[in-house]
């Protein structure tokens, strides 16, 4: 997030795009609706009608996977009707050109018959946007999970920029993180392409750095692997040997038949994790990691703020903390590693990266600090290019609508569109298992329009099948029209309804995100 | 910013215009107990517990929602206000189930508080009682409405911090309850178990099931620690008693105040379930067999080593972990680089 969480509640006008906020980050929810309660104008663009949507001034149920285009008419509008902030657009800014070329096409009558959503609209809410005084933008995965997420990304910054809606309290561009350490996974260098802070692997001073302070010859200098081309290069036999700590790709990744044939192919595979989850089941060697409440460390939240974890119980049995297992590892590998305590691990992390230079346990007892945060006096950064970008002006992408990568057919002539419950989180190995959550939200269910619904002779609380070019999962149906005509809706929380055998892994081309958001099925009746 | 000046108790106190009778007592350090107020809920003044005396006023004023004036001589703990709240505590004991013996609020209540503050043992007025039943038919929160003083913060704070209006009073007199639309139960309204009505409610009337039930509010020692599912990363307090997670309650976060939705404050049961793995596991022959830590990390060590020799570094793969912590995250890519020499490293960031 460019801005704090804090911040939203001060917002005029809040564009909520794809985040069922009020569900998945129910305390940001509340910033929501403490923002609407003070006259602020909520606009969510979501194919659901959600529970966030029900607060909404405007709610536009966009046909799924045809966000660039609402946002590019929305860019479009303003600069027709001369709505730009000149200003922050002249001083702040560089390839205005370019983008007005672009999106000059993306008429409110085109993206009409895009997006299904009117082209009054769009105007009134390019308009609304354009002229709060402070328009902050809130987006989560229904934005990201489409082959297009980082152009997606790209489009709403373009719109912050437009009206100068970023650098400033209440406003910004503010993607909100599914899982507690996202962020920080990212901050850390559990990335490909990255070391800790963003510093790029194929940058000799980076990796000589690293190199010396690591205490080895050199470090790898292209790339890595994502997620999925470690698992296609493991179906291929390329990749023999996996290490996999608390993660769960069988169950979150798109294709799970897919992803279960590539583990099973490789020599070796090794997972470390608090329960034997389906991914652990199919390792040789499996490792118990203690929980977060049983270790110390910091997690840092989806507005960049450090915060400490801190140890309330020893591990349960012999489980170790995740820090020390690594440690074991790579000590019997032949490299000691070895640290006192969490603490000390963060002061390697503040040497090796500028944006935590100033980041330490002695600091974190007094309150939490948001990065950059590069000295130890300095106060840390709670709202983003305040005066200017990071990289000096701020550049306007311009992005084209690409249709999802599969659309219904006649075969499969209902779109599958997968998300979150508010009382359930990720693969369900911890919100299945904690004698209460479970009990009251039991069972999944499929999501399906009484359209829909009465065209293939199915009632409410039917078990159903439902089945795409890669799997099959079976549910029962709830007949709702929270999803409109076409489509269906369900999460992937529970293991019963591996929905995720039915995704597709089609990836965006530059973030390598699979297009969960959006796949083509067909729902039918059980015998 | 203008102020004002006032003595409250012979002592002379300047606060900010607007500050109240309460705040201003607060910032000087001077105690007036309180039920119905909470500094993040809009003010009420509907208990009286608060009430003080001011020269120059005719009745006894509730101090949270009386502001502060210049000049203004107030005494908090002279014999007419303490009779007054010796009478109000009386009459909420009247109808007060007493049940302090087993109750989970035990120790952590303000009724019980107050009552031995101002030593009122029992009720001085012998009336009809509430029998109402208890309210249990969902996991998480246990209303019990017998114990309910009708302060209306849980009404406030489903409304103003939740944004729900699950709650609200209904009937009237001695009849008046707080309830859910047509007095169903939590379970059968829109409640969304956010338990932040709990957290507010100075008796026993709104309880954690879990919690409340496995321990004393003395036996917890409290652990401030980040919620482990979603990226608003809230602040709580584990309470732990004998080495076990028993309840999650919570503090001032920065983030969140005291707010926690229902994972938060009701999803920390997997800590110590049974399917917990507890020994490194070996698979041979297709079965899991329990093995040391150190068959496991030589193992481990071995085959990943082998491999790097017999195909090279990027036969090798990392899957970090959106739920482990920086530091661990960090390990695993100085693992990856340093140890196995590969960047193939990557965690679920995409998903
Ligand atoms: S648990 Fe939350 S939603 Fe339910 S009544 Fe209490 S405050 Fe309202
Ligand atoms: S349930 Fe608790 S918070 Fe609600 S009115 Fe009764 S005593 Fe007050
Ligand atoms: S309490 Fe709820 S909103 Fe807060 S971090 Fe935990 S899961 Fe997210
Ligand atoms: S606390 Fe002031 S009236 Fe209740």
């Amino acid at each position: 997030m460019t801005n704090p969480i804090g911040d939203i509640g001060g917002a005029d006008f809040i564009l909520a795009i794809g985040t069922n906020t009020t569900e998945s980050h129910p305390i940001i929810g509340l910033q929501v609706k403490k923002a609407v309660r003070n006259g602020a104008t909520l606009v969510v663009v979501d194919p659901r009608r959600t529970e966030v949507a029900g607060l909404a001034h405007y709610h536009l149920r966009l046909k799924s996977g045809t966000d660039i285009a609402l946002l590019n008419g929305l860019a479009n509008v303003i600069i027709s009707e001369d709505l730009v902030n000149k200003e922050f657009v002249d001083t702040r800014t560089e390839g205005f050109e370019a983008l007005k070329e672009t999106v000059a096409r993306y008429t409110p009558e085109y993206v009409e018959q895009i997006t299904g959503i009117s082209a009054d609209i769009i105007r009134e809410v390019a308009r609304g946007y354009a002229t709060a005084k402070n328009a902050t933008i809130l987006y989560t995965m229904g934005l990201t999970q489409h082959v297009c997420g980082t152009h997606n990304v790209f489009a709403v910054a373009n719109l912050a920029m437009l009206c100068g809606h970023i650098g400033k309290p209440h406003s910004g561009v503010n993607p909100l993180r599914g899982q507690n350490n996202v962020q920080g996974a990212c901050d850390m260098g559990a990335l490909p392409n990255v070391l800790t802070g963003y510093q790029s692997v194929t940058l000799e001073e980076v990796r000589s750095k690293f190199a010396e302070a690591w205490g080895v010859g050199e470090l790898p200098a292209t790339p890595g692997l994502t997620v999925g081309e470690m698992l296609e290069a493991a179906a291929r036999g390329e990749i023999k040997g996996m290490y996999i700590m608390g993660e769960n790709p069988v169950l979150s990744d798109p294709d799970a038949d897919h992803v279960i044939h590539a583990l099973e192919k490789l020599d070796f595979l090794v997972v470390q994790d608090i329960f034997l989850t389906e991914t652990a089941r199919l390792a040789d060697v499996v490792l118990p990691a203690a929980s977060f409440a049983e270790k110390d460390g910091t997690f840092t939240n989806t507005e960049r703020r450090v915060q400490r974890v801190r140890k309330a119980i020893e591990p349960v049995g012999e489980a170790k903390p995740d820090w020390q297992i690594i440690c074991l590892v790579a000590t019997a590998m032949g490299y000691p590693m070895q640290y006192g305590s969490p603490a000390e691990i963060m002061e390697e992390i503040a040497r090796l990266t500028p944006s935590y230079g100033g980041i330490s346990y002695q600091r974190l007892e007094n309150g939490s600090l948001v990065w950059p945060c590069p000295a130890p006096d300095h106060p840390g950064t709670p709202i983003l290019h305040a005066g200017k970008f990071a990289r000096g002006l701020g550049k306007f992408h311009p992005v084209e609508y690409v249709p999802p990568a599969e659309q219904p057919d006649e075969e499969y002539p209902l779109i599958l569109n997968t998300g979150r419950r508010h009382f359930h989180y990720h693969t369900g190995t911890m919100t299945l298992r904690t004698g209460a959550l479970e009990e009251y939200y039991g069972r999944e269910h499929l999501e399906i329009n009484p359209a829909d619904a009465r065209a293939l002779g199915i009632a409410d609380g039917e078990r159903v099948r439902v089945v795409s070019r890669r799997g099959q999962v079976e549910v029962t149906a709830r007949v709702v029209d929270t999803v409109p005509p076409g489509v269906v809706f369900t999460s992937f929380h529970f293991p019963d309804v591996a929905i995720n055998r039915l995704t597709n892994p089609a990836r965006d081309p530059v973030a390598r995100i699979p297009e969960l958001k959006v796949c083509a099925v067909r729902v039918e009746k059980i015998a | 910013m203008a102020e004002v000046t006032l003595t409250i108790d012979g002592k002379q106190v300047t606060v900010p215009v607007g500050t109240t009778v309460l705040e201003a007592a607060r910032q000087a350090g001077i105690f007036i107990p309180t039920l119905c107020h909470d500094p993040d809920l809009t003010p009420w003044g509907g208990c009286r517990l608060c009430v003080v005396e001011i020269e120059g006023m005719r009745n006894l004023p509730a101090s949270c929602v009386t502001t502060a004036t210049s000049g203004m001589v107030v005494h908090t703990a002279s014999p007419a206000v303490v009779e007054a709240r010796k009478t109000i505590i009386e009459l909420l004991l009247a109808n007060h189930p007493m049940d302090c013996l087993t109750c989970g609020k035990n120790g952590d209540c303000r009724l019980q508080d107050y009552a031995y503050m101002y030593g009122v043992r029992q009720a001085g007025f012998a009336g009809e009682r509430h029998s109402y039943p208890i309210e249990d038919d969902n996991p998480f929160i246990v209303r019990d409405l017998n114990k309910c003083i009708l302060c209306g913060k849980c009404v406030r704070a489903c409304a103003e911090i939740q944004g729900k209006n699950v709650v609200d009073f209904a009937y009237r007199g001695f009849n008046t309850r707080v309830t859910p639309a047509m007095d169903s139960t939590l379970a059968g309204s829109d409640c969304v178990f956010c338990g932040n009505c709990v957290a507010v409610c100075p008796v026993g009337a709104l309880q954690e099931k879990g919690l409340r039930s496995s321990a004393r509010t003395w036996e917890v020692k409290k652990v401030r620690t980040t919620c482990p599912y979603c990226g608003t990363g809230c602040t709580f307090d584990l309470n732990v008693k004998d080495g076990r997670v028993v309840g999650v309650t919570s503090c001032d976060g920065e983030v969140n105040g005291r707010a926690l939705c229902v994972k938060g404050r009701f999803g920390y049961g997997f800590i110590h379930h049974p399917d917990r793995l507890t020994r490194p596991l070996i698979k041979r022959n297709g079965i899991f067999e329990e093995a040391t830590w150190e068959e496991a990390i030589g193992l481990v060590a071995e085959r990943l080593g082998a491999i790097k020799k017999e195909y090279g570094s990027g036969a090798l793969g990392v899957l970090s972990s959106a739920r482990c912590t920086n530091e661990e995250n960090y390990l695993m890519s100085k693992f990856a680089r340093a140890v196995l020499g590969t960047n193939n490293i990557d965690h679920c960031a995409r998903l």
